[in-house]
């Protein structure tokens, strides 16, 4: 089963304007950088994106916000951009915070096949309102529902020409999550291999939630917080 | 005198008991991995997918695909396990963090924590704080006792908006150690120099002094 398509531009070429995204990435610690290149370059717009976070001014997500082409960011923290904040103030964008275990956990319940989950966080809080609320052994819950994503988008180290990717480090975080809940999951590839290269082991993400991969290019791969010591010789 | 960061870090690094699971927040909680007392085995975990960070990398050997919760690049150490954002808080609601460090604006003195939001001021989110609290066992705040304008962090109540209820268990700040009880906020420390009447001028919500309060050591 070969699911390789050309590159960035072939895989998001049927993203319609409206659609819902879900983009992987840890600030901008594998994130999809060669689809949102695409995705700025296809000029669609009205997009709703879920990701935990929303790039910087002029990197990930952040290049989608200058060109005014999110309609509605679902994230749990959006610091770290100014443009970010100029819209949310101005009213242009809409903002949805979710705390970061619910937004992983939703993704999962959506890619697992269950409608909704039970979940601690926000208890008590602004977060909690018009939540449904359930008492198990003594505890309230929030009943949190699974994500509905046209679409998810993400990067991972390695795959092959089926589907199945294995992803580096912390640059996993929430993108097995979120490809496992796409209607239609993209992949793009540090490192794109025949099937039978990879260790069935240490397969992440099955190709059987991956239906387009590519092997990416020119990864900027840019450092957020570079954080040293001295070498003490 | 009142301590500083590196001191209220050092303070709080004498909670850590030998086997804990570890998860300290941004600002002051990160320092506390520089004071983990000798012969004390704890594993830090990084809500973003890692168990077992290390020290910042040398210079030149910073991995893209390597950073903590905070953003800043790190290293692994022997033992170390990666894995997705679902798994790394389900470890956290399942209680196997055995605890957290975070900051605060405002802890009320029924264990009450404000720490993510300020209404009429750009709010960035409250990234994973919510889930922490809601689920740690045991949640250790690390604060000033006071904001800049003097006015006291520890309160009848939160006038912030919340990000956990009744879930803080104790808070260390530049001017003493404080258990959250049922009758409020507990003085078990105070820091050298400090008076117990400082502390009671500055603590807004219920304040009792512990029978064996004596000086912080750090």
């Amino acid at each position: 089963m070969n699911k390789v398509v050309a590159g960035a531009d072939e895989a998001v070429k049927d993203i319609p304007s409206g659609a819902t995204l879900m983009l992987g990435g840890f600030g901008l610690c594998g994130i999809p950088e060669n689809c949102i290149t695409a995705l700025v370059k296809s000029g669609i717009n009205n997009l709703t994106c879920i990701s935990n976070n929303a790039g910087v001014d002029d990197f990930g997500i952040g290049l989608m916000l200058q060109g005014r082409q999110v309609k509605k960011m679902i994230a749990s923290y959006v610091g770290e951009n100014a443009e970010f904040e100029r819209q949310m103030l101005s009213g242009e964008l809409e903002v949805e915070l979710v705390p970061q275990g619910t937004l992983a956990t939703r993704c999962m319940a959506t890619g697992y096949g269950m409608p909704a989950v039970f979940l601690l966080a926000g208890i008590g809080t602004e977060v909690a309102e018009g939540k449904e609320v359930r008492n198990f052994n003594g505890k309230d819950y929030l009943l949190e529902h699974a994500f509905d994503s046209d679409f998810a988008i993400v990067k991972a180290w390695k795959g092959d020409t089926q589907g199945n990717l294995i992803f580096k480090g912390t640059a996993r975080n929430f993108s097995p999550l979120m490809a496992m809940a796409g209607k239609i999951t993209i992949a793009e590839v540090e490192h794109l291999v025949p099937i039978g290269e990879l260790d069935p082991n240490a397969i992440h993400v099955p190709g059987i939630y991956v239906h387009r991969i590519f092997e990416g290019k020119n990864y900027e791969k840019r450092i957020e917080q570079r954080t040293v010591r001295k070498k003490i010789s | 005198m009142a301590l500083n960061k590196e001191q209220i870090a050092r303070r709080i690094a004498q909670e850590l008991q030998d086997g804990f699971y570890v998860n300290l927040g941004i600002g002051i909680p990160t320092l506390v991995a520089n004071y983990i007392p000798e012969g004390v085995d704890v594993v830090l975990q990084s809500e973003n997918g890692l168990l077992g960070m290390g020290p910042f990398p040398f210079e030149g050997d910073e991995d893209a695909d390597l950073i903590n919760a905070g953003k800043q690049t790190i290293t692994t150490i022997p033992g170390s396990a990666f894995f997705d954002s679902a798994m790394s808080f389900g470890m956290i609601r399942a209680g196997k963090v055995h605890l957290t460090v975070l900051g605060a604006m405002e802890v009320a003195d029924n264990g009450d924590i404000a720490n993510w939001k300020i209404p009429g001021k750009m709010v960035k989110g409250m990234g994973g704080a919510m889930d922490l609290v809601a689920a740690a066992k045991n949640i250790i705040v690390a604060m000033q006792h006071t904001n800049p304008k003097g006015e006291s962090k520890l309160l009848p109540k939160c006038s912030l908006p919340l990000t956990g209820v009744g879930c803080v268990k104790k808070v260390v700040t530049d001017l003493g150690v404080f258990d959250i009880t049922p009758d409020g906020f507990r003085c078990i420390e105070y820091a050298p120099g400090v008076t117990i009447d400082e502390i009671k001028a500055k603590t807004a919500g219920r304040l009792t002094i512990a029978d064996d309060v004596k000086e912080m050591v750090v």
